[in-house]
């Protein structure tokens, strides 16, 4: 294997801190592992459920089936839930409305983070603390806490829910983004870079940034999963978007009284949750072992 | 000589791959008397540390010792088990690794840890016996024994002192066998020729046999009185250091002596073109065959065996009566250095200070240097001369003073100087690891400033030209940093400094992270670029040796001021200041080692 090769290539190279490892590079590796491929799988199929789903849903999402809270039947292969609609159908079709909050909000935590970091890192200077410390001051607070004050207020309007739970996921990426990028900024390749006098930013986006690929993957990862459970987690607070559509999140909090009853409506919608988690947290941690090059199951240290 | 029974005897060692046959060590065979120092020569890869890790039984992940034996008194350690090892190494068998400060913990004060050695081997009877040889230890090592200074952590010692103590806890246990693997690397000359003679009396004093493994031939020269040199894993060649120095019997030594930088006569460094077999890699016959200038068809069809040539002289060469019979070395007097115009003065310095924080680091320098000129700039570690090196790039913002590019002053920062002066001041830097982006590949990385400062035709022509122009081929373009040695990515770095057209170059210390012979290589290129091109050029380094062979006049530099400024030949010969001196005593070069 080529890491055997390298372990041994005689003498270490001094200071070999990076290895180059093109973003695909390094996603092809982490398929290698078992712990990626589940979790793609598991990812794969909740977006599917997510995207296509609604396809195949055989009533709408607020069409009433039966009575409340019915086991399942021929008419509703899952049941009814607390007002008398077909859970079946409402489980296909409340996917896409978590999934796609819970990916934007990611993107503008990971776009913003990355940028805060990057920068903060780079400057070395005050502007450095100013940066961070206001990063820890959003931190100081639990996400769910900032993202209820907002959403009470204002209403739980899905522009409002996207940008509170990307800002607020957005310090935390800002931290790993510093972190990776501060033994990549003392290396001299930036100083050569700016010896020709290379513009800041693309010295940020053009030599620094591809350096802090793959702990970003990871962390994009990681703030996907806590994302997804957030608006799950809102929504099941009753800060759905929309108060009569189907929601993931919302249909455990309605259908929770009748759990013993009828659980098929708090039971599909919580195994949606948890394995899209489950298969977001298993890539994110592939790609971290990749990263590091460590692998267990070749039997190494 | 009817020496003692030798302390350790190595035969027929072979490291390989694991599971597989492709060895990256075979049939290393020595051994070593009691109080005496062998020196292990080698390239990077050229599987020295490897062979110095297996006396101790050890390999890297990977690897595995598959045949050969390793005695040590009546016991060969590579029949022992693993706890028996366990026990051994420290005690018996030591080993003094590269980096001092890695290898100390930093969390544990220095006495906790050379008393930590002594418990885990049991050594003498009570505390109080082991505090006194931690004392004795710290007079052996020449440091102070107080208790004070016991009670230091490992981050409050310079480099040096580090090493000092790394060594006393190898020696701590009176060991019979030593492995020191390149013990000296990263230190200054002047702390290194102390380490090295700490090294020497200890040996001689505890009648331990050692084996220094180093990269250096002249430092090697300097301590061992025999010398094994290594190529891609077969020890070529093994004698005694005046032998290898003066006749040596194989091509490869031959060339890793030529390029070592003499202090006496100047002449031209020849590096050795190629490079090193890889293990799996490696040709039919000699290794060396594909590089050495004596081939023959024999040579390419089996391995040569190690053969007597002398008294205690032995070597791996079919020819190496020829190649020993070819008078002197194969010098050859180095070109002319191209002449300085007179009266121009393309890069000046005035009143240069340069500080970090509070501390000031540079102190009021005055330099001036012609276009087609090369000055050398020499200093040990600390002395300041990095950080004027990067005041003159615009690197280091916090500095007075004026620096002149032909007459005009600029700006601190890089980035407040025009486009021109950016362009014509180019800068080389000491790691090749560290100054390419390893996200970029080379022609990507050499195209930079040709893009970046515009006016290009055709900027891919014009960097595979420069790829050519140091000696790459333009079918490197497409490789990445990681996947080139050492010597390459300098080279890389060097097209990227000279692709727009520079009239100034700064060379930080270009060499101090490559072997010998790539080192030379390097030297002899830039020379060459420096006298084509014209370029005025500031050479900085600490290895006053090699300026003879690049530069036309030196300025010593010592704790941040110029202590002395003249003729290279001036300077070496006849140095007027106690500084250089010292500097020169402590400076490992032929001269020395076989004096």
């Amino acid at each position: 294997m080529a890491s055997t090769t390298t372990d041994i290539a005689v003498t270490p190279e001094p200071e070999v801190i990076t290895a180059r490892r093109p973003a695909g590079a390094l996603l092809r590796s982490a398929l290698h592992l078992w712990r990626t491929r589940i979790g793609l799988a598991l990812v794969v199929l909740l977006v599917a459920v997510a995207l296509f789903g609604p396809f195949f849903a055989p009533h709408s999402p607020t069409d009433f089936v039966g009575a409340p809270n019915t086991g399942p039947s021929d008419a509703a292969r899952f049941g009814t839930d607390h007002i008398g609609q077909d859970v079946w159908s409402r489980f296909l079709w409340g996917g896409r409305e978590v999934l796609g909050m819970a990916v934007a909000a990611t993107a503008i935590g990971l776009i913003l983070g990355g940028l805060i970091g990057l920068i903060a890192a780079y400057s070395r200077n005050v502007l450095d603390d100013i940066l961070m410390r206001s990063m820890d001051v959003i931190l100081a607070f639990p996400q769910i806490m900032l993202a209820l004050v907002a959403i009470a207020t204002v209403g739980p309007q899905t522009w409002l829910i996207i940008l509170t739970v990307g800002l607020t996921t957005m310090p935390r990426v800002a931290r790993v983004a510093r972190g990776a990028s501060q033994p990549i900024v003392e290396r001299d390749f930036v100083a050569a870079a700016e010896a020709l006098g290379v513009p800041r930013f693309r010295i940020l986006v053009g030599e620094v940034m591809p350096n802090t690929l793959s702990p970003l993957l990871v962390e994009m990862n990681l703030r996907l999963t806590y994302s997804i459970g957030l608006i799950a987690g809102l929504a099941f607070l009753g800060f759905a978007p929309n108060q009569n559509g189907a929601d993931w999140g919302f249909m455990i909090q309605e259908n929770r009284l009748a759990l013993v009853s009828q659980p098929w409506g708090v039971v599909l919608p919580v195994l949606a949750i948890a394995l899209l988690t489950i298969g977001t947290g298993l890539v994110g941690d592939g790609i971290a072992r990749a990263a590091v090059g460590i692998d267990r199951s070749r039997g190494g240290e | 000589m009817s020496a003692p029974a030798p302390a350790l005897v190595v035969s027929g060692l072979r490291v390989s791959l694991r599971g597989t046959d492709t060895d990256i060590v075979d049939d290393v065979s020595f051994s070593i008397q009691p109080g005496e120092v062998l020196g292990l020569v080698g390239e990077s890869g050229s599987g020295k540390t490897t062979a110095g890790l297996a006396i101790l039984g050890h390999t890297r992940r990977g690897a595995e010792i598959s045949a050969g034996s390793v005695t040590v008194g009546d016991r060969d350690v590579l029949q022992l088990g693993p706890a028996e090892r366990r026990r051994l190494r420290g005690s018996v068998v030591s080993y003094v690794p590269q980096d001092p400060a890695a290898s100390l913990n930093p969390a544990l004060r220095i006495g906790t840890q050379l008393m930590e050695v002594l418990e885990t081997h049991s050594f003498g009877a009570g505390q109080s016996e082991r505090r006194d040889r931690v004392a004795e230890m710290m007079r052996e090592v020449a440091l102070p024994d107080a208790p004070a200074y016991l009670r230091r952590y490992p981050h409050e010692l310079s480099g040096g002192q580090q090493q000092r103590i790394g060594l006393a806890m190898a020696f701590a246990c009176r060991p019979r066998v030593i492995v020191l693997d390149e013990p000296t690397t990263g230190l200054d000359v002047t702390t290194q020729a102390h380490v090295l003679g700490t090294v020497r009396e200890l040996a001689a004093l505890h009648g331990a046999a050692a084996l220094y493994v180093s990269h250096d031939l002249a430092v090697v020269g300097t301590l061992a009185v025999r010398v094994a040199v290594m190529y891609a894993g077969r020890i070529v060649e093994m004698g005694s250091a005046d032998e290898l120095f003066h006749t040596a019997a194989h091509p490869y030594t031959r060339r890793l002596v030529a390029a070592i930088p003499h202090l006496s006569g100047r002449r031209a460094l020849i590096g050795i073109p190629g490079r090193a077999p890889a293990p799996g890699h490696r040709p039919p016959g000699c290794f060396f065959s594909p590089r050495c200038t004596f081939v023959q068809p024999a040579c390419e069809e089996a391995m040569p065996d190690l053969r007597m040539v002398g008294d205690k002289h032995s070597v791996r060469c079919l020819r190496a009566e020829e190649v020993r019979a070819q008078a002197g070395l194969v010098a050859s007097a180095a070109d002319e250095l191209s002449t300085p115009e007179k009266g121009e003065v393309a890069l000046a310095l005035r009143e240069v200070c340069a500080r970090y924080g509070d501390l000031q680091v540079v102190h009021d320098v005055n330099l001036e240097v012609s276009p087609r000129e090369c000055l050398a700039l020499v200093g040990e570690s600390g002395s300041g001369k990095t950080t004027l090196a990067r005041s003159i790039a615009g690197l280091h913002q916090q500095r007075t003073g004026e620096i002149l590019l032909r007459g005009t002053p600029l700006a601190t920062s890089s980035r407040g100087r025009p486009r021109e002066a950016r362009r014509d001041i180019q800068y080389v830097f000491q790691n090749p690891y560290g100054s390419l982006n390893p996200r970029r590949t080379v022609g990507q990385i050499v195209r930079q400033p040709l893009d970046l400062f515009g006016g290009v035709e055709n900027a891919d022509r014009q960097v595979d030209q420069m790829l050519e122009r140091v000696a790459l081929s333009a079918s490197y373009a497409d490789r990445y940093p990681d996947q080139l040695s050492g010597g390459e990515r300098q080279r890389v770095a060097i097209a990227r400094a000279l692709v727009s057209g520079p009239s100034v170059l700064i060379c930080d210390e270009v060499t101090s992270a490559l072997d010998v012979s790539v080192q030379a290589a390097i030297v002899e290129l830039l020379a060459e670029l420096q006298r084509d091109l014209g370029l005025a050029m500031l050479f900085v380094t600490h290895n006053l040796p090699l300026v003879r062979s690049i530069a036309g006049r030196v300025a010593v530099m010592s704790t941040g001021r110029i202590v002395e400024l003249g003729p290279v030949e001036q300077v070496i010969h006849a140095p007027t200041d106690e500084y250089t001196r010292r500097l020169l005593a402590d400076t490992p070069s032929l001269e020395t080692a076989t004096a």
